[in-house]
C-alpha cells in the first residue's frame, strides 16, 4: 500500500451512483486508494464496475455521494486543468483549432503560461509524440492514433498533477495500440509524470501499469490492489501468470453468483 | 512445404499511375460558383423564353425588359437610394435581433431557469406572424423606423435563437466534458467551445433570420407604406406596381433577389469556407 502521507490523490470510501428516472444505480461501492506521484495506476475490471465512473470522479464530473476525493489534500469539487483527461473517443479536440491550437489552448486558458511559453511548450510536445508534420492540421485531417497522440500531448503539455486516462486506445486498432502503449511508456520514463489509466484489457493493464487496482462488478468494489509489478515486464513468464492470477481474481470470484 | 515470397518493387517505376490530373470537364463540375451560375443561366432563359412566348408585359416582363429597368433605376438613383433605405433598416433590426437570440441563448446553456424561459417564448412567440405585430408596433413606436426594427427584431430573434439552442444542445457529450476540463468560465465556455461546436447550426439560424428580415421588411413596406416618407425596396415595387410600371415592379424583386445571393456568395458562403469546410464540419 502506498503510504497515504505522501499521496497526491487519494480516495476514501467513495460511493457513486447513477440517478435514472426510475432506479438509483450504484456505480462503485466505498472504493478507496492512494496515488503516489510518479505512479502508474490501473483500474482494471470487467464492464460495470464502475472503472470509468471512478475516473470521472476524480475528473470532477461526478460528486460522490459518500466518501471523499482528494487532490494534493484540497477536496475535488470540479472539473480543471489541473487533471487532464484523455477519452477514449476520437471527437475530443476541437475540430475549429489545429493540432497546435488545442495543445495550447488549455495552457493559455488557465492562465499558466503565456502565449509564447505555451506555442515553446505545444511545439516540444507536438515532437515529443511524433506529430511535427500535422503541427498546422486540422484533426478532421488525422487518423485515429494521430487524434490520440494530440490528446495525449494536449494533457502533458498543460502539466497537470494528474492525466487521466479513460480507455485512450481501446478504439485504436491492435497495432497502433501497441505502438502507442510503448510510446506512453517511452514519455513516462522520460517526465515520469502520474498517470492515472482505465482499461479491461488485462495485457494493457500490466504492460503500462505500475500498479494495478482490481474490481468487482455491479457495483464496483475493490477486489484487489497489485503494487509489486516492477521488472514484471522483462519477465514474460511471471507475466503470464500475473494474466492468469488477474483473470482469477477477476472472474473466478463472479463464476459461483453466477451458479445460484 | 511452402516457402516465404518477397517481392522487390523499384520504388521509381509506374509513378504515373499514382496520380494524374483531373480531366477538365470534371474540374469546371466541381467548381460551386461555376455550377450555381448555370443554374442561374437555365432559370434566366426559362423565364426569358415564356415571357416572350406570353408577350404580355403588363403580366410578365420579359428578363431583357426587367434588366433595362433595372438598369435605369439604378442609373437614376432611385433603386440605390431605395436598397440603402432598405439595408439600413434591416441591418439595425437584424443585428438587434441576433443581439438578443445571443444572450438568450447565452442564459438557457448556462441555466435550468434560462434554458426553460428561451424554450417557453420561442415557442409561444415564433408562430406569430411579424406582420401581425405592425399595427401594434405603429401604436407604440409610431411611424417610422423604430416600428420596423421591432418588428424585424421579433422575425429574427427567434429563429435564430431557436437553431443556435438547437445547436449548442447536440454538441457531443466529450467536447463538453473536454471544455469543463478545462476549467473555463461559463461565458468562455459558451464562446470558445459550444459556439465554434454549434457552429454549422448558428450559422443556418442566421441565414434563416436573415431571410425572414428580408421577407418582413419588404412586406411590412407593402402592406404600410412609407415610413416618414423615405421608402424602401418594398415601398418601390408597392408605387411602381400602382403606377403599373410592372417592368420596375419585377427589378425591385430582382433587386431583392441579387442582394439575396449577394450575401450569401459574399457573406455566408465565405465564412463557411473560413470555419465549417476548414475544420471539416460540413461537407460540400
Amino acid at each position: 500500500m502506498a503510504a497515504s502521507g505522501n499521496a497526491l490523490l487519494g480516495l476514501e470510501d467513495v460511493t457513486l451512483c447513477y440517478a435514472t428516472s426510475e432506479q438509483i444505480v450504484t456505480a462503485t461501492w466505498r472504493v478507496s486508494f492512494d496515488v503516489a506521484q510518479g505512479d502508474r495506476f490501473i483500474l482494471l475490471g470487467p464492464s460495470g464496475c464502475g472503472k470509468s465512473s471512478l475516473l470521472k470522479a476524480v475528473g470532477g464530473y461526478m460528486t460522490p455521494t459518500e466518501g471523499h476525493i482528494t487532490l494534493k489534500g484540497q477536496p475535488v469539487t470540479r472539473p480543471g486543468p489541473d487533471r487532464m483527461m484523455v477519452f477514449q473517443e476520437f471527437d475530443q479536440l476541437l475540430p475549429w483549432k489545429t493540432v497546435k491550437q488545442n495543445i495550447m489552448f488549455p495552457m493559455v486558458m488557465s492562465g499558466k503560461y503565456s502565449k509564447a511559453e505555451a506555442a515553446d511548450r505545444a511545439d516540444f510536445y507536438i515532437d515529443k509524440v511524433h506529430l511535427s508534420r500535422a503541427r498546422n492540421s486540422f484533426p478532421h485531417t488525422l487518423s485515429g492514433g494521430m487524434k490520440q497522440r494530440a490528446a495525449i500531448a494536449r494533457g502533458m503539455a498543460t502539466e497537470p498533477d494528474i492525466l487521466l486516462m479513460d480507455e485512450p486506445f481501446a478504439a485504436l486498432d491492435s497495432l497502433t495500440r501497441g505502438q502507442m502503449q510503448d510510446e506512453l511508456l517511452a514519455l513516462w520514463e522520460e517526465t515520469k509524470f502520474t498517470l492515472m489509466f482505465v482499461t479491461h484489457s488485462i495485457t494493457e493493464a500490466l504492460k503500462i501499469g505500475s500498479r494495478i487496482l482490481l474490481l468487482s462488478a455491479h457495483p464496483g468494489r475493490v477486489r484487489a490492489e497489485l503494487n509489486d509489478l516492477d521488472g514484471l515486464r522483462d519477465n514474460p513468464l511471471r507475466s503470464k501468470a500475473m494474466e492468469a492470477d488477474i483473470y482469477h481474481l477477476l472472474f473466478g470470484q463472479a463464476a459461483p453468483a453466477e451458479v445460484e | 512445404m511452402r516457402q516465404n515470397i518477397i517481392i522487390d518493387i523499384d520504388p521509381n517505376a509506374r509513378l504515373d499511375i499514382a496520380a494524374r490530373p483531373v480531366p477538365w470537364p470534371r474540374r469546371l463540375y466541381a467548381n460551386p460558383t461555376l455550377r450555381r451560375l448555370l443554374v442561374i443561366a437555365v432559370l434566366g432563359a426559362v423565364w426569358q423564353g415564356y415571357a416572350t412566348w406570353l408577350h404580355n408585359p403588363l403580366l410578365v416582363p420579359t428578363l431583357s425588359e426587367t434588366a433595362q429597368a433595372f438598369a435605369e433605376g439604378m442609373l437614376s438613383g432611385v433603386l440605390p437610394q431605395r436598397v440603402a433605405i432598405s439595408l439600413r433598416t434591416l441591418l439595425i433590426g437584424y443585428g438587434l435581433g441576433v443581439a438578443l437570440a445571443a444572450v438568450l441563448t447565452g442564459l438557457a446553456a448556462t441555466s435550468l431557469m434560462g434554458n426553460s424561459l428561451l424554450e417557453t417564448l420561442t415557442s409561444m412567440l415564433n408562430p406569430l406572424p411579424a406582420i401581425a405585430l405592425l399595427p401594434l408596433a405603429l401604436l407604440w413606436f409610431g411611424v417610422g423606423n423604430g416600428s420596423l426594427v421591432f418588428v424585424l427584431l421579433h422575425s429574427v430573434t427567434w429563429v435564430v435563437a431557436m437553431n443556435t439552442h438547437a445547436g449548442f444542445q447536440a454538441v457531443s457529450q466529450t467536447l463538453r466534458m473536454v471544455g469543463r476540463n478545462y476549467g473555463l468560465n461559463p461565458v468562455s465556455y459558451v464562446l470558445r467551445i459550444l459556439v465554434p461546436a454549434a457552429f454549422p447550426s448558428i450559422l443556418a439560424g442566421l441565414k434563416i433570420g436573415w431571410a425572414f428580415a428580408w421577407r418582413t421588411l419588404v412586406a411590412a413596406e407593402l402592406v404600410f407604406g412609407a415610413s416618414s416618407g423615405k421608402g424602401g425596396l418594398g415601398w418601390y415595387i408597392f408605387e411602381n406596381k400602382n403606377e403599373l410600371e410592372i417592368a420596375n415592379v419585377f427589378a425591385g424583386l430582382l433587386t431583392v433577389i441579387l442582394i439575396g445571393l449577394a450575401v450569401d456568395s459574399l457573406v455566408f458562403r465565405q465564412i463557411e469556407k473560413r470555419t465549417l469546410r476548414r475544420w471539416g464540419m460540413q461537407a460540400h
